[in-house]
């Protein structure tokens, strides 16, 4: 039977994983999944510029700081491709480094004031779940605290997505044609950019600023191999995270190693099963029969 | 400043191999990061550099030691296995390139992460400087280590240096090197395992994280610098090797400052200097251009404005007022008051109580552009068929452009043509 600690880290696990591989849809239908990682390690300088001024980590300040720092480093990485010609592979590898680079340093200069360590940074704290209690003003123990951050996260980004699904969808499919019904390509690539650092914010305490790529992208790889509707793509995705992450717990037990290590691990392990079942197969019936995902782009509105 | 001199006099011993091993780390690293950049394949560098994490662990677990040669191995495995993986993933299933390196990146990461972690709870005494891969540890390289991955380097230096002519080639015309023969499969294998191997000596100096560093942003500072491949190269390892001593540096005069984090600062810097100042390339220059280009647009359409006023008051040295010209082609105020400043300064044009008359240089830079409108629209209507009332546009931007050589020419074919579509007169100086 699973622990009371089991349960919570797993389903922590699952708050974590689920808004990642929700994003991580879009983020390679678009095929920007690198820029997703470079956000990733990018918003490590926010994380603790916001840490030092606020003094605690899950102020709103600090989701703030990173929306903007994600939108800075899109920014950037357009800015020097654009007006720099730089191509955007050395555009992204250039922008990240430089701004992870500052982060591990602040950390160092820092690490008396700022409760955050490079093992934090590398793969989190997701074992200690349980131990950070929220308490209220009265004294009345909330349960952990972790799991209220998550889940907020969390809903913001179903949130997120319900509203914005349709425009989501078209921007991703046929900028083209958003453009010609008005909708702005541009906007949307920001607001997801900012979604996707909101996420990766809250997921860092977890399972650290660069695992969180792994769940950014290997359960929707995974679902992609799977299936060609979006949405279905997106119901196996978060069935996917969720077994990633019990999954995860089980093998760092048995291993006695760290748990966001051993999720990244067990996200490639289903990653490698479907791969060698179907995605080789699935590749030959694509070239038939095209991508069908535009069929929920609305014919007229 | 003592330290400084103590730094770079190499009077203390391990100091001294310190600063060789990175120079030699950085500039090999660089070099290779120089073709890995111009085939745009700068991530993948990336995905290797997280790759040899769980390779390093395995050969750790393994050994039981740090040898450096056992390490090296591991490293070099699993770095090319990711590698392969990466290609196999985006060749035969739907999964596109960038989605398989980010799913190898952090997957194998993510393996690396664990193992490391399954040691560190092992208890193992010998396990203590693993940690050095993730973020560097250039002043941990001392005696035979330095000697393992110095050796790497040279090597890498020295295969570069004689397949340089062949990996050029891979790099710029991959059809053109096949069809004269070279054998392109194996250079690919040559290129990636020397992609492989950079990455694992250059963790030594900047870890596994900012590896991706040393590869890329050396070469991109160096590309906005010259258009020549030898130049390049041999700039990116100076940026490397600058940026390597620099943060060394940095790391060994204050304390709790990391070298890896501090090598990336230093390159960052270099590169983001070249993008904004280099000469031709920067970001800057490239602004000044276009408003340089602007503003001789904005001139010389104010000559061209007043030799038409002048064509059709036949005579070209009037006088005339702002509003004048503002009447017959509407200017934005502040460009025109500074196109007629400029042109004043420059001898164009004379003013006297706000009004403004062409000098004889005025007038012939004002014709030489109404001429070159003119036989334009000839040019199109003649030889393109294209509509009279269609070519207005296109002149007026080719008017700005077009050299003496192509005007000659275009005199030419047109056989010194008298009217243009328009039946306006084609002015000529004799």
């Amino acid at each position: 039977m699973m622990t009371k600690e089991a349960f919570q880290i797993i389903l922590a696990g699952s708050l974590v994983a689920i808004p990642c591989g929700l994003l991580g849809c879009f983020l390679i239908l678009r095929k920007m999944a690198m820029v997703g990682d470079a956000i990733s390690h990018a918003v490590l300088p926010g994380i603790v510029i916001a840490f030092l001024l606020s003094g605690n980590r899950d102020s709103l300040t600090m989701l703030l700081g990173a929306g903007l720092i994600g939108i800075f480093t899109t920014f950037l990485i357009e800015f020097f491709h654009r007006m720099g010609k730089l191509q955007t592979d050395a555009a992204i590898g250039v922008t990240f480094t430089w701004l992870f680079a500052i982060g591990v340093i602040l950390i160092d200069q820092f690490a008396d004031q700022v409760d955050l360590d490079q093992d934090c940074v590398l793969y989190g704290e997701i074992a200690y779940v349980s131990l950070e209690q929220w308490t209220t003003s009265d004294g009345t123990m909330m349960g952990p605290r972790t799991l209220y951050v998550a889940g907020t996260v969390l809903l913001l980004v179903i949130v997120f997505i319900l509203m914005g699904y349709k425009e989501l969808v078209v921007t991703t499919f046929d900028p083209v044609y958003a453009s010609a019904i008005g909708i702005s390509t541009a906007l949307w690539h920001y607001l997801l950019m900012a979604a996707v650092s909101v996420t990766t914010v809250a997921s860092f305490e977890s399972v650290g600023a660069i695992l969180v790529v792994a769940l950014f992208i290997a359960p929707p790889a995974t679902a992609y191999l799977l299936t060609e509707n979006l949405k279905h793509m997106m119901v196996l995705t978060v069935v996917i995270g969720v077994l990633v992450s019990l999954t995860g717990y089980y093998l760092a037990v048995l291993l006695d190693g760290a748990i966001a290590g051993a999720m990244a691990t067990m996200a490639g392990v289903f990653f490698l099963i479907v791969f060698l079942f179907v995605g080789v197969r699935k590749k030959r019936k694509v070239q038939k029969t095209l991508l069908t995902a535009p069929e929920v782009i609305p014919k007229h509105d | 400043m003592k330290n400084l001199i103590d730094f770079f006099s190499f009077t203390d011993s391990s100091t001294r191999y310190v600063v060789l091993g990175v120079l030699l780390l950085m500039s090999s690293s660089s070099v290779v990061g120089t073709f890995t950049f111009l085939k745009k394949k700068a991530l993948v560098g990336d995905a290797v550099a997280h790759s040899v994490l769980p390779g390093v662990c395995l050969a750790f677990m393994l050994a039981g030691n740090k040898n450096p040669v056992w390490l090296i191995t591991g490293a070099f495995i699993t770095g090319w296995i990711s590698l392969y993986l990466i290609d196999t993933i985006s060749a035969k299933s739907k999964i596109k390139e960038d989605t398989a390196i980010g799913l190898i990146l952090s997957v194998f990461f993510g393996v690396g992460i664990l193992l490391l972690t399954i040691i560190q709870h092992s208890g193992n005494a010998e396990q203590s400087g693993l940690n050095s891969f993730l973020f560097g540890q250039a002043a941990a390289l001392v005696g035979k280590d330095l000697y393992v991955f110095g050796g790497v380097a040279l090597v890498l230096l020295t295969t570069i240096t004689l397949f340089f002519k062949e990996l050029s080639l891979l790099t710029f015309d991959e059809a053109f090197a096949r069809s004269i023969g070279l054998p392109v499969r194996a250079l690919e294998l040559l290129l990636t395992t020397l992609t492989v191997l950079a990455v694992v000596v250059g963790i030594q100096a900047v870890g596994v994280v900012l590896m991706a560093a040393i590869l890329i942003t050396p070469a991109a500072a160096a590309r906005f610098w010259t258009d020549d491949i030898k130049t390049m190269i041999a700039l990116a390892a100076f940026f490397g090797a600058v940026s390597g001593l620099v943060g060394t540096y940095i790391s060994y005069v204050y304390e709790n400052m990391p070298t890896g984090p501090w090598i990336v600062m230093i390159i960052s810097g270099i590169a983001f200097t070249s993008f904004f100042f280099a000469p031709k390339k920067g970001i800057l220059h490239k602004l000044f251009r276009q408003i340089r280009i602007k503003n001789k647009m904005n001139q010389e359409n104010i000559l061209k404005l007043l030799y038409q006023l002048g064509e059709e008051g036949k005579d070209f040295f009037v006088s005339r007022s702002i509003s004048d010209i503002t009447t017959r082609r509407p200017f934005p105020m502040r460009r025109l008051i500074k196109g007629l400043r400029t042109l004043k300064r420059q001898g164009f044009l004379k003013e006297k109580q706000r009004q403004w008359t062409l000098t004889k240089e005025g007038k012939l830079k004002g014709q030489r552009i109404v001429k070159l409108h003119r036989l334009w629209e000839l040019y199109l209507t003649e030889y393109l068929r294209i509509a009279p009332d269609h070519v207005h546009e296109d002149a007026e931007t080719i008017e700005h452009i077009l050299t003496p050589e192509l005007e000659a020419r275009l005199e030419q074919l047109l056989d010194y043509p008298s009217v243009d579509p328009h039946a306006s007169e084609i002015p000529y100086n004799h």
